[in-house]
């Protein structure tokens, strides 16, 4: 058994030291392989010894879509701005399912990868970030079901449809950002936990997923557009469907407010990260 | 010397321990106490991860480490002994970084893999072929790596039949098997290992010791927190005694598992001995004491190898028993019985002991054990009748070699005892 060479690594533990790095992608990077198993764990244990398997990544936001199509386009009659409300709504929940289902899972992991942090050391960021990617395999799903809703609603897609990969690496940031947030909160206070699902719930109001944004009065908008998810679902009925210009104001202001979160939210997980295995 | 391998600078681990909580009496002192409980919580939540500088010694802190340093070079393998809570695991802990130190600096220098537990990771789900990627990449080893050596691994974990069954359907002993071997594949420059030998029958331990020597003799740097003197004896060559977060002695390992011997509490010494409330006991016995004595009359613990000792075992009979046997069994650390031997003269002679006091003395003679720890178990029973006071294990003892012959080629002798055995030499034509 031949080692490769490589360069003996040399690692300094000071807690005086002030000066760290944000994230130390470098460190992330070497552990790829173990991004790639938990993710890939993940995947395959979500729906084991279930009959429908991954056909909940399909349910949950289709049947959402046909209980809110029942609601709201037809009982409460909403205004899908021109297009059928079934798939209105639809191309919301895509995304909405990736966050809050992310974001739900971010918020249980440190306290279902307890058995990790106290036994061994890897780059804590890993638990954050892993049910992001691991929930794009859910979204991608679900989103080729949305392509083959678009071909039966007939629905016309604009030139804007390139920028769709832009909004998911919005989508993800924010996930990612709440998601480190969440994450280093829950582990101190078990009450993130209880909460999270709740809130999430709540927050999905104050998104356009049922309703279109234009419903938000215009002095509004601004405010509006600081949860991020806005401007992602807005841009996605702008470039999908095109029931309205693209909307420029909701995507700056939610893009800033995104950076912020993931910034302030590795900064707050990296300044958590050392009590992990102390605290969970 | 060359650059080290573990160098550690004052280091010091501050843990919060438990919180106060206080008892209410009437209703109104309860609601007041439900209303501002979360307020309360919060802030004891807080509390978790801060701490006052002017409440340096607040009742709820304990300092698990204290101004610990010292210097590892690379290819040393080192023993950490030390009483339960002395801060081995907290220490193994802070340099696989786990948790990270209140204060003082780690410098490594190298890959590093900790053993604080086998199994890290397994998932049930999963089948054992899926788990040990997974494991490993939890190790730190790359997806390569684990390609390469995934033979092995399953072959030495010796269920390569069940690879691809998932791990919920595994017995535990197989579970552990395959999360030890995954680990014991691992090829940091600096390992760390913790009570990992404790696990699996005694064939597997057997094994495990057997690559645990493996890997220490292939010049990796190995930190080895152990209560089994054996095998901190046999493996390292250097070792860290610590005490209530203190390090006491940097040393020679015998050296260091001496001086831990001699100041380890009552279970250890060469004496056992109960109260009459606390002594195991049944309705006809009482097991009152047990002595480890030398032949001049010393009570300890550690005998030389060419040292014969006595082993005596005081009781009171309480009612007649009819066939009382007290049986003495040696086993190693490790679990497998070395010898069992029995005091069955009421039976031989058939006769019934009256009810008194009386001391059972078992004489070991020199030259028959070997350079090792042995742990020796006691019970009394009436065979095919009852078992009056159960086999349990009350006493270790230490059979040291430091004849200069020996000194240092102890691993000349290995096997469980060690017997004094004649040889001559003839001409034969």
């Amino acid at each position: 058994m031949k080692r490769t060479e490589k360069e003996i690594p040399n690692i300094v533990v000071n807690p005086q030291e002030k000066k760290r790095t944000l994230i130390d992608w470098l460190e992330l990077w070497q552990y790829r392989d173990l991004f790639f198993f938990l993710v890939w764990r993940d995947i395959k244990t979500r729906y084991a010894q279930s009959v429908l398997g991954v056909g909940w990544a399909i349910i949950q936001p289709v049947f959402s879509m046909v209980v809110f199509t029942v609601v709201f386009g037809n009982i409460a009659k909403v205004n899908s701005e021109g297009v059928p409300y079934a798939i209105f709504s639809y191309t919301a929940l895509v995304p909405w399912t990736f966050f809050s289902s992310s974001l739900s899972s971010a918020s249980g992991s440190l306290i279902t990868s307890r058995n990790l942090i106290t036994k061994v050391y890897f780059p804590r960021l890993v638990i954050p970030i892993a049910p992001v990617l691991g929930k794009m395999v859910d979204f991608l799903i679900s989103f080729l079901i949305l392509l083959g809703l678009m071909v039966w609603f007939h629905a016309k897609p604009t030139i804007w449809a390139l920028m769709i990969p832009v909004f998911i690496l919005l989508m993800m940031l924010t996930s990612a950002g709440v998601g480190m947030w969440l994450t280093a909160l829950s582990l101190q206070y078990r009450d993130i936990r209880y909460g999270a699902d709740f809130f999430i719930q709540l927050l999905m109001y104050a998104s356009p997923v049922i309703y279109a944004a234009s419903s938000i009065p215009q002095k509004y908008q601004v405010l509006y557009a600081l949860n991020p998810m806005v401007g992602v679902i807005e841009g996605f009925r702008a470039a999908l469907l095109g029931t309205r210009p693209m909307p420029w104001d909701l995507l700056g202001v939610g893009t800033l407010m995104a950076i912020a979160f993931f910034i302030s939210g590795a900064l707050y997980f990296r300044s958590m990260e050392r009590y992990f295995a102390d605290v969970a | 010397m060359s650059k080290t391998a573990i160098k550690v600078e004052n280091l010091s681990k501050r843990y919060r321990i438990g919180f106060e909580k206080q008892a209410r009496d009437t209703l109104a002192e309860v609601i007041t106490d439900w209303v501002t409980s979360p307020i309360r919580n919060f802030r004891r939540l807080k509390k978790l991860t801060q701490f006052d500088q002017e409440n340096q010694e607040a009742e709820d802190i304990l300092w698990a480490l204290k101004d610990v340093s010292f210097e590892i070079y690379p290819g040393e393998v080192i023993g950490v002994i030390g009483k339960n809570g002395a801060g081995k695991s907290t220490l193994l802990k802070i340099l696989s970084r786990i948790t990270y130190p209140t204060h003082g600096i780690v410098e490594l220098n190298g890959r590093v893999s900790s053993l604080l537990e086998v199994g890290t990771g397994f998932h049930q789900e999963l089948t054992g072929r899926e788990n040990v990627y997974l494991n490993g990449t939890i190790l730190g080893m790359t997806r390569n790596e684990i390609d390469r050596k995934f033979d092995e691994i399953v072959e030495f974990s010796g269920i390569s039949k069940f690879i691809d069954t998932p791990v919920k359907f595994y017995s535990s002993g197989m579970g552990v098997r395959l999360a030890f071997s995954v680990a014991a594949h691992l090829e940091p420059e600096i390992l760390l290992i913790d009570e990992v030998l404790s696990v699996g029958d005694a064939a597997f331990q057997k094994k495990s010791l057997g690559k645990m020597e493996e890997v220490s003799k292939a010049g990796r740097t190995v930190l080895f927190v152990s209560h089994n003197m054996g095998a901190v004896r046999a493996l390292c060559s250097r070792g860290l005694l610590l005490e209530g977060g203190i390090l006491v002695l940097d040393d020679d390992v015998d050296k260091v598992i001496n001086t831990y011997l001699s100041s380890k509490d009552v279970s250890t010494a060469g004496r056992l001995g109960w109260s009459a409330a606390e002594a195991p006991q049944d309705k006809e016995l009482i097991l009152f004491g047990i002595e480890l004595v030398s032949e001049t009359g010393e009570v300890k613990t550690t005998f030389q190898i060419d040292e014969g000792f006595e082993i005596r075992v005081h009781y009171e009979i309480l009612e007649e028993v009819r066939n009382l046997r007290l049986y003495l069994r040696f086993k190693t650390t490790l679990g497998e019985t070395v010898f069992a031997t029995y005091e069955d003269s009421q039976i031989q002679q058939g006769f019934n002991r009256k009810p008194g006091h009386y001391t059972a003395i078992c004489k070991i003679p020199p030259n028959i054990l070997n350079n090792l720890t042995y742990r020796i178990n006691i019970g009394f029973d009436s065979p095919g009748y009852k078992v009056l006071i159960p086999n349990r294990e009350y006493l270790e003892v230490d059979i040291v070699d430091t004849s200069d012959g020996y000194r240092y080629d102890r691993d000349a002798f290995d096997g469980p005892i060690r017997p004094y055995v004649n040889w001559r030499v003839e001409e034969s034509n």
